[in-house]
């Protein structure tokens, strides 16, 4: 059972860093540089239903700490655990009222993440002004919170049906 | 687990969407105006003020060593060379209306778009 829940974390440590991978191709690009989409996000929300928060956190934070060294550099590290850490307790707050359902939840990560993003890119440059960015990212954070946790929602009914 | 997406769900997004939307509409307000100014900030401190209607090329120095090149030429500000890893400044769009920002993360360089004289003021004190 223990090597089963350690083969389980592997699979899904490996997936995220295959999201991140995927991300750094993307060329996608919001205004600031180094400010993610969080594709990553989906194992954090899949993990959160299926593996328990403590796992979802620990998987995060080392894939965060693993991708940055791989494809980034000091910057996305900060970013990334800004908007990976703040769009996890988020999460984990509003799933723990029960009162809300994967893709709301998602949507919620969606939103902190890139606001922990955001905060981090002020604190750096020291310049408020960069606060004007605020509406993309919270529209894209929304956009792909969602699609996140439609798809999240997929694999977890799949992965409860299975075990 | 039952239902896939209930009412509540669909209450909260419409609500988050509702309050970035209010949010962008707040922020559009001051944008979306003709600059008359880009000040460029090193490190949050401002390191000069470059009026729109003047073509000109402002070296940006810091430590004695030129960090990134701001033209200024027909209204718009633009980053046009950086020694940043990223050079991600230099990929960014002329900008020339108030309150667009070219960012360069590695070298804390911001340029940013300041509006008419009167507001140009109080946004320096700032
Ligand atoms: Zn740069």
């Amino acid at each position: 059972m223990r090597n089963k829940r350690i083969a389980f974390l592997g699979a899904f440590l490996a997936l995220a860093l295959i999201c991140s991978y995927v991300e750094s191709l993307i060329p996608f690009y919001f205004g600031i540089p180094g400010v993610k989409l969080g594709l990553a996000n989906i194992v954090v929300v899949i993990m959160l239903y299926t593996a328990g928060a403590k796992e979802a956190v620990c998987i995060s934070t080392l894939r965060i700490l693993l991708s940055g060294f791989l494809f980034g550099n000091m910057f996305s590290i900060l970013y990334s655990l800004a908007g990976g850490l703040l769009s996890f307790f988020v999460m984990y707050a509003v799933k723990r009222t029960k009162k809300f359902g994967i893709i709301p939840i998602s949507v919620c990560g969606g939103i902190s993440h890139n606001i922990g993003q955001l905060s981090v890119a002020v604190l750096v440059v020291e310049n408020y002004r960069i606060y004007s960015y605020l509406p993309v990212l919270l529209f894209a954070g929304i956009l792909t919170g969602f699609l996140i946790g439609v798809a999240a929602q997929e694999v977890i009914f799949r992965i409860h049906k299975t075990m | 687990m039952k239902k896939r997406f209930g009412k509540r769900d669909f209450i909260l997004i419409a609500v988050l969407l509702a309050a970035a939307f209010v949010i962008w509409l707040l922020i559009s307000r001051t944008k979306f105006a003709k600059g008359a100014s880009a000040v460029v900030t090193v490190d949050g401190d401002v390191y000069g003020t470059y009026p729109l209607s003047q073509n000109q090329e402002i070296p940006i120095m810091k430590d004695e060593k030129r960090t990134n090149i701001l033209v200024i030429k027909n209204g718009k500000a633009d980053i046009t060379e950086a020694d940043c890893p990223d050079r991600l400044c230099v990929h960014q769009k002329p900008i020339s209306m108030t309150n667009e920002t070219i960012v360069c993360l590695p070298n804390k360089v911001v340029v940013s778009i300041e509006g008419s004289t009167e507001s140009g003021i109080d946004s320096i004190a700032k």
